[in-house]
């Protein structure tokens, strides 16, 4: 495919892996310690199993996964809510596929829909849309979660569901935000990094500019990534590069996807229908200040929070789990309790382990990455 | 959940509402191009490779750009077999 293949190609692989390997040798002999690289975006957490990344690199490079996964940030008071506004009778329940299996603190969307409740998978929240035109007798609810890649496309639905004056449809948003995030992980005092994989869809829609205060405040390098082998083993060069000249900048691989000024019409149509909540709840890592948004109240009756009486409860993580310790970063997925004995994909424990861009389900679906090789996985594609 | 696809509009099928026919490696589903648009005649966009994610064209591929980053690419891999001829010079 087009803008795919060119940038899978394993030939390219090896000099990228030597050019790596030569600029690692040179930083960590002068810091005299290995290297922590962020990538922030679950995405990119995926691919970098799925290709087999982590298994080429030098072992002086340690890959930290991000909280860049919506799902897997979702607190279980959010999904009883969910699993709540599902279970109120004459609503159809609308949500992308990813969301479904997340515990909640009695069942996830899964069961509660095993169970009888109407709740549908879908592609798009415009097919959210559709559905509330084609049953005008129900009431439509999407679920809406996902960092700013995702909010256009709920924005633009509200504004179509306004223009079209359909009363039967509202959001229940969980949308979150990853500048203050990625400024609570900055600020957190256990974290030690030395570089971030930036997010590469969230930058199309917010630009390179907001990511600016990292290389300044905290003099850390940041480039911007696509999501094939090349372009992040690319994105990975770029950072050693700047750490061993000494630099700190905010730098753009993705720019066949990224402006410099992300996407101004998608911008607007965020702004027009969301605003900042004063915090946001996460699972694993807390409270974030202006971490989420929530609707205005010019589009009040389209907002689930309104139209329902969600309970929102906060409720805690489970005891056994450890996902707040593996989200920042300080333990590898295999160091928690549970890892593939009470926690797994099939019966998961914690988020992680439910999303695909989940660390836990990376580690657990594709196993062995601590021998390392140089291999790229393409044919898994 | 942030992955996108990259796809190429085919035809305008709803200009009011905003959506295109989008060819996506072989297979066409109607998209939303709202954010593609940039003041530009809808039908202007026939044509264009889009970032394709939930439902939406979100970012148009730039096809320059995307050369570009081929060639630092390629021309990495030249350099380091470069390096690797030199180092590896005159060894038995
Ligand atoms: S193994 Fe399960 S409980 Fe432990 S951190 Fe991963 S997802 Fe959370």
């Amino acid at each position: 495919m087009k803008y795919v293949d060119e940038f899978r190609e394993p030939e390219r692989v090896g000099a990228l892996l030597e050019a790596i390997a030569a600029l690692t040798g040179k930083v960590v002999a002068e810091r005299g310690r290995p290297l922590h690289i962020m990538e922030v975006c679950g995405g990119h957490t995926h691919a970098i199993f799925k290709y087999g990344i982590a298994k080429m690199l030098p072992a002086e490079i340690e890959l930290v996964h991000g909280p860049g996964c919506p799902v897997c940030v979702l607190p279980i008071g959010q999904v009883d809510d969910c699993v709540a506004i599902a279970e109120t009778p004459g609503v159809i329940f609308t949500t992308f596929g990813d969301a479904m299996r997340v515990p909640g603190s009695k069942k996830s969307l899964l069961q509660a829909k095993a169970e009888g409740a109407d709740i549908r998978m879908v592609y798009s929240p415009l097919d959210a849309l559709a559905l509330a035109r084609a049953n005008p007798e129900r009431e439509v609810v999407f679920f809406g979660l996902g960092f700013e890649t995702t909010m256009p496309a709920t924005a633009f639905t509200i504004l179509q569901a306004e223009a079209e004056q359909i009363r039967n449809f509202s959001l229940f948003c969980n949308h979150i935000t990853i500048i203050p995030t990625m400024q609570a992980l900055l600020e957190s005092p256990d974290l030690n990094l030395d570089g971030f994989i930036g997010p590469g869809h969230v930058s199309m829609i917010i630009g390179m500019r907001p990511y600016q205060f990292i290389a300044e405040k905290y003099r850390l390098p940041l480039v911007v990534a696509g999501f094939e082998p090349l372009d992040i083993l690319h994105s990975l060069w770029m950072v050693v590069k700047q750490l061993a000249e000494g630099r700190a900048e905010i730098e753009n691989q993705y720019g066949r996807v990224v402006p410099v000024d992300g996407n101004v019409a998608a911008l607007d149509a965020i702004g027009r229908v969301f605003e900042l909540r004063e915090f946001f709840e996460w699972r694993g890592l807390g409270s974030i200040d202006h971490s989420g948004v929530r609707m205005r109240k010019a589009y009040a009756h389209f907002d689930a929070e309104r139209k329902f009486a969600v309970p929102s409860q906060r409720v805690a993580d489970p005891q056994s789990c450890q996902c707040g310790d593996v989200l920042k970063g300080l333990i590898k997925p295999r160091q928690c309790k549970v890892f593939g004995t009470t926690c797994t994909p099939e019966m998961p424990l914690g988020a992680l382990m439910v999303s695909s861009e989940g660390a836990c389900a990376a580690y657990y679906q594709y196993g062995d990455f601590e021998s390392r090789n140089g291999n790229l996985v393409v044919d898994a594609a | 959940m942030c992955l996108g696809i990259p796809g190429q509009i085919v035809a305008i099928t709803d200009a009011q509402r905003k959506l295109a026919s989008v060819d996506v490696g072989g297979v066409k589903r109607e998209i939303n191009i709202a954010c593609v648009l940039a003041e530009r005649p809808i039908e202007a966009c026939i044509g264009d490779w889009v970032l394709v994610h939930v439902g939406f064209a979100m970012s148009r591929i730039n096809a320059e750009e995307a050369a570009k980053t081929l060639k630092l690419l390629i021309e990495l891999g030249e350099a380091q077999q470069e390096f690797m001829a030199m180092r590896q010079s005159g060894r038995a």
